[in-house]
């Protein structure tokens, strides 16, 4: 019998996982992908918002504030990549001039610290870029970018390491309530637990009306990018943000903490919650729409587009804590942006929220440091090659585009909750990541998992269940 | 950190070529660096016939016509180390480069030939709206996957781009017994070679799409389907010709692009259109004593040109090394216009120039019953009628030192497509 199940293994999830491996409990995380990361919170901005954006007095407000400030103390203690480069919201000439007052209003209230207004002179000396027709901005010194899937790989490797099972392939089918716990039925047999947390993303509805009265709607908000080549990453240093306009919400264009180039994304209501296509109309409406606040982005070098879904709740906050009628059960649904930002406090709410009902003590065991995937373009000639020197796999380069050893990737593959697909080894290693798209290095990838883990060829697949990369042998060979 | 004569970055037909042809020029000091574990680059996965009919006069396959130059490089002795990426070459010509043995070394190199080849357009560069399931390849992926690992990608496949590498995987594919459905090819003429449409498609009955393009892929996890629609001149899918294809695999043939990132940060000025840098006669770029040749340079389909134009590039560098940079000499600039889409080189220096150089350029269109013609300023020197001419197929012009020592006063040459 567990203490606490968690459903879910996004950054939500991983991060209330951590939080609570800070207590003795016997806890684990049923996720149906097959790594961590897999949901919406492989498919976002990655921005770590400043905080002005929610209504003052929301739940995402609080935690989003909160959240930014826990960011960089965990970027340090998880090593993951973090990069505090703040962010513009831009004003148009033909845009109300009040509506950024009014933001900067509301980052007070909010209490973002260090928000203020800049004029076009010193605002082009900070984005060169920054369309002719932009005025007046909302610059956010705490505005931040971070890698989305180090930070959600990170928090669960330090949850596992700290004792929490996870569970992958595992999906939730219902939920049945005894007198004093719960019976999780999964495709993957049942799982007693006396405390439930529904941390499933855009399933969150569906998981909390598996046991609850008071019915959550989450609506599927589409929201498609372009990637563009590092080559591109310095076309703006800041975040910059549109005002809302006659043309919509506006997208956002943003260096990524990797060096590449990121403008979306787009907001369209659908009814699938598996829908992370792209489209021609989504992925066309990008560039006329980011031209209103930065010029001449290099289209010419989109190296990849992508999806996200945002879980919409139909109340539009953060649905947070033990549901009224299903005692034990803990949402943490309609998790929408700002939901990576706020994840470090949404873990410590909810894991503080548990421990408290259930009695938990604190775990003297506790370490909540974790070492990440050496970068060796970081290091000097000398340190690398004492690298190379204790491990030569250091040395040889398989993903050439981002210059990704062979040593890299053994890591990722032997370490805790370690990679055992393709996308598993490109999230925690970048191979496959740069202007290829893996065109090059995925065989030999494929190569190194084959060996490794060890598996067949056969059994090599990108993500999922079904995503396998070879069918068969070839005649002659 | 130690010191060669001449670096070669890449050992695939072209840095072979070029390491041969320097050594045979009086070089001694020359290092190969390739990243992969043999020699010979892109030919070792195309194991099709059809290589060297210019060169040796007969039929060869890949990894046999990259044999004969390898041979060659072992002859003369010729210095090589494999399994070494080069991660920088910087303006003044130190080239650092990595591997298990030695760690991360520098080289300082009197001259340095680039011969890093190309990479394959991939479908985020294509902006291929749908699903990222597993099944879509690049076609040289799919074929180091069958031809080299022995694995087949898949059964039911659909291909866009009619570029010579998808026009081979279409037979490849076919023989190992998949069933290639179509091939879809964006422009309204083909990307690859005639005689690989007619050996690869026609003979297999595999249809090719002129002016068609994918417009959805489907599949969450898998490849399940691909629909494709035919596009107007503006390149855009035209309501109601969508055509759904029911398939687990997509290969990708849509063009190729010079790798040149080391060649930029060092410095290397780089052709909007080709991608590759921009060199004079002697396929030397902007700096001094840095040359490029093979597919870095422009993107080839024969290798009998890569190797020729190669060996010249080994030539130039070793003149290079013995003599110092070329004197101050007079530069003639090459336009390319009217349907010349680009030629290399851009450049040429008539009094320093060989007696004779090959202009190597591309069509943007396809042209019947038309003619290549040269001028010198505004005079025409020479007009050469062609039948067809198509942007798949490399054309040329020839220049000759001796006509060129007529016109000393000489500024512009200008090749462009004229009526017969
Ligand atoms: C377009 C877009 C842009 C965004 N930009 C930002 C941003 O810049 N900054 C920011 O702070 N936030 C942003 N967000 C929001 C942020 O990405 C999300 O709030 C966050 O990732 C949500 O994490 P999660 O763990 O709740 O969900 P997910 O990452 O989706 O995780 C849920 C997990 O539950 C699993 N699951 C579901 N059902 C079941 C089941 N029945 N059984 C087992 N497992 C199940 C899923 O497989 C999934 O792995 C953005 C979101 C989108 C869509
Ligand atoms: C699928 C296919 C089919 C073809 N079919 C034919 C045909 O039928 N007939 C014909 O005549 N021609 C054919 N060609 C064309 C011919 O093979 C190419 O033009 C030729 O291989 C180009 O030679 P290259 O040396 O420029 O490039 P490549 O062969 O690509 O060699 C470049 C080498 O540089 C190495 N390299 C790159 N960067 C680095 C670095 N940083 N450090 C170290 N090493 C590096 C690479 O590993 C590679 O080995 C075909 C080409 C392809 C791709």
């Amino acid at each position: 019998m567990y203490d606490v199940s968690i459903v879910g293994a996004g950054v939500i999830g991983s991060a209330i996982a951590r939080e609570l491996s800070k207590f003795q409990v016997n806890a684990c995380v049923i996720e149906r992908e097959t790594d961590v990361c897999e949901g919406t919170s492989k498919a976002n901005s990655a921005i770590v918002h400043a905080g002005f954006d929610a209504k003052p007095g929301t739940l995402k407000a609080k935690l989003n504030v909160e959240g930014n400030a826990l960011m960089e103390k965990l970027s340090q203690d998880l090593d993951f990549p973090l990069k505090k480069n703040g962010s513009l919201v831009v004003c148009t000439k033909e845009q109300d001039e009040s509506l950024l007052d009014k933001l900067l209003e509301q980052s007070k209230l909010n209490g973002v610290p260090g928000c203020r207004i800049v004029e076009r002179e010193e605002m082009i000396q900070m984005e060169p870029n920054l369309a002719d027709d932009v005025v007046k901005a909302l610059y956010a010194p705490t505005g931040a970018i971070v890698c989305p899937f180090n930070l959600t790989i990170a928090l669960a490797e330090n949850a596992a390491d700290n004792g929490v099972e996870f569970k992958m392939q595992t999906c939730v089918k219902s939920i049945e309530r005894t007198d004093d716990y719960y019976v999780i039925h999964t495709d993957n047999g049942d799982i007693e637990t006396k405390s439930i947390v529904n941390a499933a993303g855009v399933y969150a509805d569906k998981l909390n009306n598996m046991v609850s009265g008071r019915k959550l709607k989450i609506i599927p908000r589409r929201g498609q990018y372009m990637l563009l080549d590092k080559t591109a990453g310095e076309h703006v240093s800041h975040t910059i943000f549109q005002l809302p306009s006659k043309m919509g919400k506006g997208v956002l264009v943003t260096p990524t903490v990797h060096g590449n180039l990121l403008v979306g994304p787009t907001a369209e209501d659908i009814d699938n919650k598996e829908g992370v296509n792209t489209t021609m109309d989504g992925l066309d409406s990008l560039a006329p729409t980011s031209s209103l606040s930065v010029k001449d982005v290099p289209y010419r070098q989109v190296i990849t587009s992508f999806a996200g879904l945002r879980a919409h709740e139909k109340d539009g906050d953060f649905v947070l804590g033990e549901a009224e009628d299903a005692p034990n059960f803990f949402n943490a649904a309609g998790i929408e942006s700002p939901g990576l930002s706020s994840a470090p406090a949404i873990g410590v709410m909810i894991a503080n929220e548990i421990a408290e009902k259930l009695g938990l003590k604190e775990n003297p065991d506790f370490n909540g440091t974790r070492k990440g995937i050496v970068n060796p373009a970081s290091l000097s000639m000398d340190e690398r090659n004492a690298l190379i020197k204790e491990n030569p796999a250091y040395g040889q380069i398989i993903c050439r585009c981002e210059s990704i050893s062979e040593g890299e990737i053994l890591d990722s593959i032997h370490r805790t909750l370690g990679a055992r697909t393709l996308d598993g080894v490109k999230r925690r290693t970048r191979a496959g990541m740069g202007r290829c798209q893996a065109g090059f290095c995925s065989p030999k990838v494929m190569e190194i998992l084959e060996q490794e883990v060890p598996m067949s060829m056969f059994d090599v697949r990108k993500s999922g269940e079904d995503s396998r990369i070879v069918v068969g042998y070839n005649k002659k060979i | 950190m130690s010191q060669y004569d001449l670096v070669i970055v890449g050992g695939g037909p072209a840095g072979l070529a070029a390491a041969v042809s320097a050594k045979d020029n009086g070089i001694e000091k020359i290092l190969i660096i390739e990243r992969d574990n043999e020699l010979g680059g892109i030919l070792n996965q195309c194991i099709h016939n059809g290589f060297g009919l210019h060169t040796f006069k007969e039929e060869l396959t890949g990894p046999e016509y990259a044999g004969r130059f390898i041979e060659q490089v072992k002859e003369r002795n010729i210095e090589y180390k494999l399994n070494t990426m080069v991660m920088d070459i910087s303006a003044d010509k130190v080239v650092t480069a990595m591997n298990r043995v030695d760690g991360m070394f520098q080289i300082e190199a009197k001259a340095i030939i680039l011969a890093m080849g190309c990479r394959e357009r991939s479908r985020g560069a294509l902006n291929i709206p749908g699903y990222r399931p597993a099944g879509i390849y690049s076609a040289g992926t799919a074929q180091r996957l069958v031809n080299i690992e022995g694995y087949m990608p898949g059964h039911k496949v659909v291909i866009l781009g009619s570029g010579d590498i998808g026009l081979i995987m279409a037979r490849r594919m076919t023989l190992e017994g998949a069933e290639v459905q179509v091939v879809a090819e964006l422009m309204p003429y083909s990307g690859g070679l005639k005689r690989n449409i007619v050996q690869c498609l026609d003979d297999f009955d595999i249809p090719l799409k002129l002016s068609h393009t994918v417009i959805d892929i489907e599949g969450k996890e898998r490849v399940t389907g691909i629909t494709i629609a035919e596009v107007g001149p503006d390149r855009k899918p035209i309501p109601g010709t969508e055509e759904h294809y029911d398939c687990d695999t997509l290969l990708l043939s849509c063009g190729l692009l010079p790798e040149n990132e080391l060649s930029k940060t060092a410095g290397v000025t780089l052709s909007n259109i080709t991608s590759g840098p921009i060199v004079n006669d002697a396929l030397e770029t902007n700096i001094e004593g840095v040359f490029a040749c093979g597919n870095v340079l422009h993107v080839h389909d024969l290798v009998d040109f890569v190797s020729e134009e190669a060996s010249n590039a080994g030539k130039n560098a070793a003149k290079y090394i013995k003599e110092g940079k070329s004197k101050n000499s007079k530069n003639v600039q090459i336009h390319a216009v009217d349907g010349v889409r680009y030629t290399v080189p851009c450049t040429i220096r008539p009094d320093e120039m060989d007696d004779k150089v090959t202009i190597r350029f591309r069509v943007g269109q396809v042209f019947t019953d038309c003619s290549v013609a040269t001028y010198f300023g505004d005079e025409l020197i020479n007009k050469r009628a062609k039948k067809i001419m198509a942007p798949g197929e490399m054309e040329q012009v020839i220049l000759l030192k001796s006509k060129l020592a007529e016109y000393p006063d000489l500024k512009d040459i200008t090749i462009k497509i004229e009526e017969a």
